[in-house]
């Protein structure tokens, strides 16, 4: 079943035949358009909103890499997501030379070793207590940051981002987006190779039904391992530039709900089977919140989301991808 | 006495007071997920929907905040059954739970977080009734009132609700339904409709939770989020759908967050239930009491 929804989608965008290589190139130009039509509005709030919908894109397609392919919900991405943005407050700290993208490798290995440990402790159980454990797991953490005074504590802390970008030179949000736009590559490329490889068969079996899977040879514990540590590496990924975007950080922000609800929402109404439903959801429902919390405000962006989020879970629960296969077939 | 050991006798004493309060928010998540099933992480917007019940009837319409939300009773049953429709349709006929599932109570509990805020703004709110300062003297230990009522609340509702399962043809059809569906339908029961049932209970229950939180505390539309994993923790760790195994657990847990509160400060209380859940999931799944 799995493989057709792949093939029918692949077919009707002409990417059939792509190799992973040749798709993390045509990703890239994609990366550089976007980045181009960026600049070309000239104005800074462009660059904010457009990392804001690119952050989302790499959290959705990581959080589909475990909810929507092995169909185990994370309810815990602020905790991972916390994690990355916080070892990049200790590494400015610490070594405050060191380029980006090396603290957001960092932080993504941080937050991939949690969602090891954590797969590990609760995975042998059924899926719910795995999503009731990952609620916990979020708290935990977060009483554990708003303890550490190094990194601010309940206060926070500040990080001052260089006035200008390295290398490409403008204000420094253009780089963070850069960076941003690359770990949407890093994320649609591994989730896409996923989906074709035998890895994302394992996980559509475990998905499907776990016991028959396990015994028909699947190693499903080891997968699951595998889901939640990639899934987890790149929600940190996703919140290590988030210090120099906010530029003061403190746990009510970092830990903050809203990545989570949306996080789960974007994928659910753009469609969890493959790659592209997290990209729909996000450009879509992230162009709709940052248009709302300009004009209207940002109580009513978290409404708008939940009732999407409600509303396609109960109508359409392939999501907007799903509906555009269903007319085709 | 010196001043730990007095310390320590007060914080058990509040400890076992709160917990008969985690009590009282618990037992509707013990019902829908100990007993159907159904991960209802929505309860605590629910219960706190059942605060702001209990401050409208006591600020606009001067009541005692119990009774307004005993009138209410019927409204959060009404709602629950509704919730469970929608569930049934949606999910349960479909045998789609786990993922979509949880997400529609995840996106429950924003809409409803949302609408309080967009309501009633974000401040604090609180009660007044005559237990809502003042304390209880006996001799060595004071308890104050407004933990002692919903304490007492809370082991009121539960020895309710164990009566009206064990007694009442309904309740058993509701135990029926939590031990074997299959033979249910087998012998010609529809469960669809006793767990419709049930859940609304379930959520009639959050109505008294929520009159026992703002009792205890004032409230804010996301304070539901703190309550999320502590409720589960509870429900977890008293072995899902035993009664009293979970107020066990409620009480266990109260003492603990209470003694770290008092020892090591109130920024690490929330770390307790939650570690306590965590370490419960990978070392004994099936709680204390468990099945």
């Amino acid at each position: 079943m799995v493989s057709s929804v792949v093939k029918a989608e692949e077919e009707r965008e002409g990417l059939r035949g792509l190799s992973n290589l040749a798709f993390i190139g045509a990703l890239i130009l994609a990366a550089v358009a976007i980045f181009g039509i960026t600049r070309w509005i000239g104005q800074s709030f462009a660059f904010f909103a457009a990392y804001v919908v690119a952050q989302y894109i790499v959290l959705g397609t990581a959080w589909n890499i475990l909810g929507g392919y092995t169909g185990y919900v994370n309810f815990g991405i602020a905790a991972f997501f916390a994690l990355g943005a916080y070892s990049s407050v200790v590494m400015h700290k610490l070594t405050p030379w060191m380029p980006l993208p090396v603290m957001v490798l960092v932080g993504g290995v941080m937050a991939g070793l949690v969602g090891l440990g954590m797969g590990y402790l609760t995975l042998r159980l059924r899926g719910v207590f795995f999503s009731i454990a990952t609620l916990a797991l979020a708290v935990v953490v977060q009483t554990l940051f708003t303890n550490w005074d190094f990194v601010g504590g309940a206060r926070g802390a500040y990080v001052v981002p260089p006035r200008f970008a390295p290398l490409i030179g403008g204000a420094y949000v253009e780089y963070l987006f850069i960076v941003m736009l690359g770990l949407c590559v890093a994320a649609l490329g591994t989730a896409r190779a996923i989906e074709r490889s035998a890895l994302g068969y394992g996980f559509a079996a475990i998905r499907d039904d776990e016991a028959a899977a396990e015994a028909s040879g699947v190693p499903t514990l080891r997968l699951k391992l595998i889901a939640t540590m990639l899934s987890g590496a790149f929600m940190g990924m996703a919140g290590a530039p988030l210090p120099y975007y906010v530029s003061y950080l403190d746990p009510a922000s970092g830990f903050n709900l809203n990545y989570a609800v949306n996080a789960i929402a974007m994928p659910l109404i753009g469609g969890t089977s493959s790659w592209l439903g997290p990209v729909v959801g996000a450009v879509l429902v992230g162009g709709l919140q940052q248009y709302v919390s300009v004009t209207i405000s940002s109580a009513v962006n978290v409404l708008i989301t939940g009732l999407l989020l409600v509303g396609f879970v109960v109508l359409a629960p392939q999501g907007i991808v799903g509906l555009f296969q269903r007319r085709r077939r | 006495m010196d001043a730990d050991a007095g310390l320590l006798i007060n914080a058990v004493v509040s400890g076992l007071l709160i917990g008969g309060f985690y009590a009282t928010v618990s037992i509707g998540v013990a019902i829908s997920f100990g007993m159907l099933d159904i991960v209802n992480i929505a309860h605590p917007a629910f219960i706190l929907l059942g605060s702001y019940a209990a401050f409208i009837g006591n600020t606009v319409f001067g009541i005692d905040p119990i009774l307004a939300t005993v009138i209410t009773l019927p409204a959060f049953y009404v709602l629950g059954l509704l919730a469970y429709q929608v569930y049934y349709v949606a999910f349960e006929r479909r045998d789609d739970q786990s993922l979509r599932g949880l997400s529609f109570f995840f996106g429950i509990l924003f809409i409803a977080e949302v609408g309080l805020i967009l309501a009633f703004g974000v401040d604090y709110r609180s009660v007044q009734a005559w237990y809502t300062t003042g304390n209880l003297n006996l001799g060595l230990i004071e308890l104050p009132w407004r933990l002692l009522v919903p304490f007492l609340l809370g082991l009121a509702m539960v020895a309710g609700l164990q009566l009206f399962l064990s007694r009442t043809f309904i309740g058993r059809a509701i135990q029926a339904v939590a031990q074997d569906q299959q033979a249910l339908r087998l012998m010609a029961a529809n469960p669809a409709k006793i767990k419709r049932i049930a859940f609304g209970l379930s959520f009639a229950t959050a109505a008294l939770g929520g009159a026992a939180l703002i009792i205890i505390q004032p409230v804010e539309p996301s304070l539901g989020r703190e309550y999320i994993g502590r409720i589960f923790a509870i429900c977890v760790l008293g072995g899902l759908g035993s009664f009293p195994g979970m107020v066990i657990a409620a009480v266990t847990l109260g003492v603990v967050e209470n003694i770290t509160a008092t020892f090591f400060g109130p920024s690490w209380a929330p770390a307790v239930s939650f570690g306590v859940l965590l370490i419960t999931l990978a070392v004994r799944p099936s709680g204390i009491l468990g099945r």
